[in-house]
């Protein structure tokens, strides 16, 4: 039952790394957190399910199909709100706020135009019956998303570390400024790392029926506190260190739910909490505390 | 040549002549309006939200710290109204000092996280509300606090008695607000908030500041909470811990303007009487003007409605 627990958890701990790097990214980009992550998340789910029940199309179409769309939507997005956003006194608290309008506005839109109700896609799409890893039988639905899941991750680090875009994006999070000064192009990188920031939170939006089992419009605020609870774990800023974080609460959200199930939903706020006042620069961090 | 201390002192008091009759208007009004109109929650939500503005323009307006999960304190006091008057059957008022001692039992165990700054001091402050609501509504603390069932407190229902007591709670906000907007302490708090280093190489207390800022909006928050549960007398966690009502209280201080008295009173009467004309019966629509004006405002005029006369150099109460 623990190696069963641990091997599930790391499943999980992979989808929830997906659902954290975006965020990650966008903060460690531009300092500025994005509480519309988890709407973003729950627009890529509403997608795959209307691709789905509409043109019968397969999950994996669709986060191709995801991907390119929520790239795309993210650069007029960044470039209408964030360079003002990042001209003002105190940008990183002022983007709590204006994000949270952000979601506010997608989840409004959402249920005029789908009503509240839970969708989901059928897990047989993924394939059939169980699989038997180490010893645990796991659905097959759930090792498709984690498998998924690993492959975004692996693509994102070869686009930060095999690119010249990609170079260019961690020039920026080391200093904005002198990025500035050394005449690269900051609000394109930025742009870039937005779509795909939210292209991310998208593809883990198709995965999740598969994952968290259903997709409501007012999921938002709960996958947001996971989110970051995952990327603070790993440090903020820090896209690898997400992986870290993804695992860790993976493995510990399905220790919780083996051994103490009722009281599994407190466990992103106990570690979040835990990790800031004890190690608030995350696991692999520098100091980033002040006065 | 005027004598300048005589000066500013007079000058002093009538700033505080002039904010201390806005907050006796403020009241009044309040108390006067409930005799004319009937719909009474509403006007008990407008006194719960003026109140829990000023509470959060305490810690924000001065300190500069955004907890988003203010509605913690308020859901602490809701339910330390609830639990004494559930198990002890003792009288509300007595009710009313328990949602006091637990909001700021709860705001004494979460001071640590005053190290924090910036998203990461709201985001913790948010996780923290969620865990206080997930422990409150753990089923398996049924016997306790009724788990996710909800709470009845009918043996001490008093729908008028409680609606003043509450502008009782609004008129102390409001007179916190006043002090700590001209008293050597809240410029204090004003002088951490904008700098704390040298606040602190000036002599002034910065931990101690911090911790009675945050003490005293938390109290407010707790007492808004206890009189929130002695009105409505029937409610779940869900409402008690609703995310919404941070929110909410955020964006009506934000909308009219931090470290006012008017600023958040301008909040809550425009936006809560929107929210209340096309808000209730359509709320979906009033989700979405509400996102975009958050957006429009943190945007175009991050220092609220009162900005635009203080920009100017004219003083706002």
């Amino acid at each position: 039952m623990l190696i069963g627990a641990i091997i599930a958890g790391i499943v999980f701990g992979l989808y929830y790394t997906l659902v954290g790097l975006g965020l990650n990214l966008v903060f460690g980009v531009m300092r500025i957190v994005n509480l519309a992550h988890g709407d973003f998340l729950m627009l890529g789910g509403i997608a795959a399910w209307w691709l789905f029940s509409s043109f019968g199309l397969h999950p994996l179409w669709s986060a191709v199909l995801v991907i390119v769309v929520f790239v795309l939507a993210g650069l007029p997005i960044y470039y209408l709100v964030v360079p003002r956003l990042l001209r003002s006194r105190d940008s990183e608290m002022l983007s709590l706020i204006l994000f949270f309008g952000v979601s506010q506005m997608i989840e409004a839109v959402t249920t005029i135009g789908l009503g509240a109700t839970e969708r989901s896609l059928p897990p047989r799409l993924l394939g059939v019956g169980p699989m038997i890893l180490f010893g645990t039988r796991l659905p097959k639905a759930w090792i498709f998303s984690a498998a998924a899941s690993a492959i975004a991750v692996l693509l994102v680090y070869l686009y930060l570390y095999r690119t010249r875009l990609g170079t260019l994006t961690r020039a920026v999070m080391v200093s904005r400024d002198e990025a500035l000064a050394t005449g690269i192009d900051v609000n394109f990188v930025s742009a870039v790392a937005f779509g795909i920031s939210i292209a991310l939170a998208g593809v883990a939006g198709v995965f999740a029926p598969f994952i968290l089992g259903s997709i409501t419009p007012n999921m938002g605020v709960a996958i947001n506190i996971t989110a970051f609870a995952v990327i603070v774990v790993g440090t903020l800023g820090n896209p690898l260190g997400t992986l870290l974080g993804g695992i860790i609460y993976g493995v510990s959200l399905m220790l919780m739910q083996t051994y103490l199930s009722s009281w599994a939903n407190l466990l992103p706020n106990l570690l979040l909490i835990a990790v800031l006042l004890v190690r608030p620069e995350g696991l692999l961090g520098r100091t980033v505390r002040r006065a | 040549m005027p004598d300048t201390a005589a000066e500013a002192r007079r000058r002093l008091i009538r700033r505080v002549v002039l904010d201390t009759s806005i907050a006796a208007a403020v009241v009044i009004f309040m108390g006067v309006v409930r005799g004319f109109y009937s719909n009474e929650l509403m006007l008990f939500n407008f006194v719960v939200f003026l109140a829990l503005a000023q509470g959060l323009n305490i810690i924000y307006g001065f300190t500069g710290y955004l907890p988003f999960g203010y509605v913690g304190f308020y859901g602490a006091g809701a339910y330390g109204f609830s639990l004494v008057v559930m198990h002890l059957h003792v009288p509300a008022l007595l009710g009313m000092a328990a949602a006091a001692g637990a909001a700021l039992v709860l705001a004494v165990i979460l001071l640590p996280l005053l190290r924090l700054s910036g998203a990461y001091f709201a985001i913790a402050s948010m996780a923290a509300a969620q865990a206080v609501y997930e422990v409150v509504a753990n089923p398996d603390l049924e016997d306790i606090t009724k788990g996710p069932y909800g709470v009845s407190l009918s043996d001490v229902f008093a729908p008028a008695f409680s609606y003043y007591v509450a502008l009782a709670i609004l008129a102390f906000a409001l007179l916190l607000v006043v002090w700590l907007r001209n008293s050597r302490f809240g410029m204090s708090l004003q002088a951490i908030r904008d700098d704390s280093v040298s606040a602190a190489m000036a002599g002034v207390s910065v931990v101690r500041g911090r911790t009675i800022a945050w003490l005293l909006s938390a109290l407010v928050a707790g007492l808004v909470g206890g009189v929130f549960a002695w009105h409505i007398s029937v409610f779940y966690p869900d409402t008690a811990f609703d995310l919404s009502v941070s929110i909410f209280a955020t964006v009506f201080l934000l909308f009219g303007g931090a470290t006012t008295l008017s600023g958040p009173l301008l909040g809550v009467f425009i936006l809560y009487g929107i929210y209340n004309v096309i808000g209730i019966a359509v709320p979906q629509y009033f989700q979405f003007t509400y996102g975009a004006l958050i957006v429009l405002l943190v945007l175009f005029l991050p220092n609220g409605l009162v900005s635009l006369l203080t920009r100017r150099g004219i003083r706002v109460p």
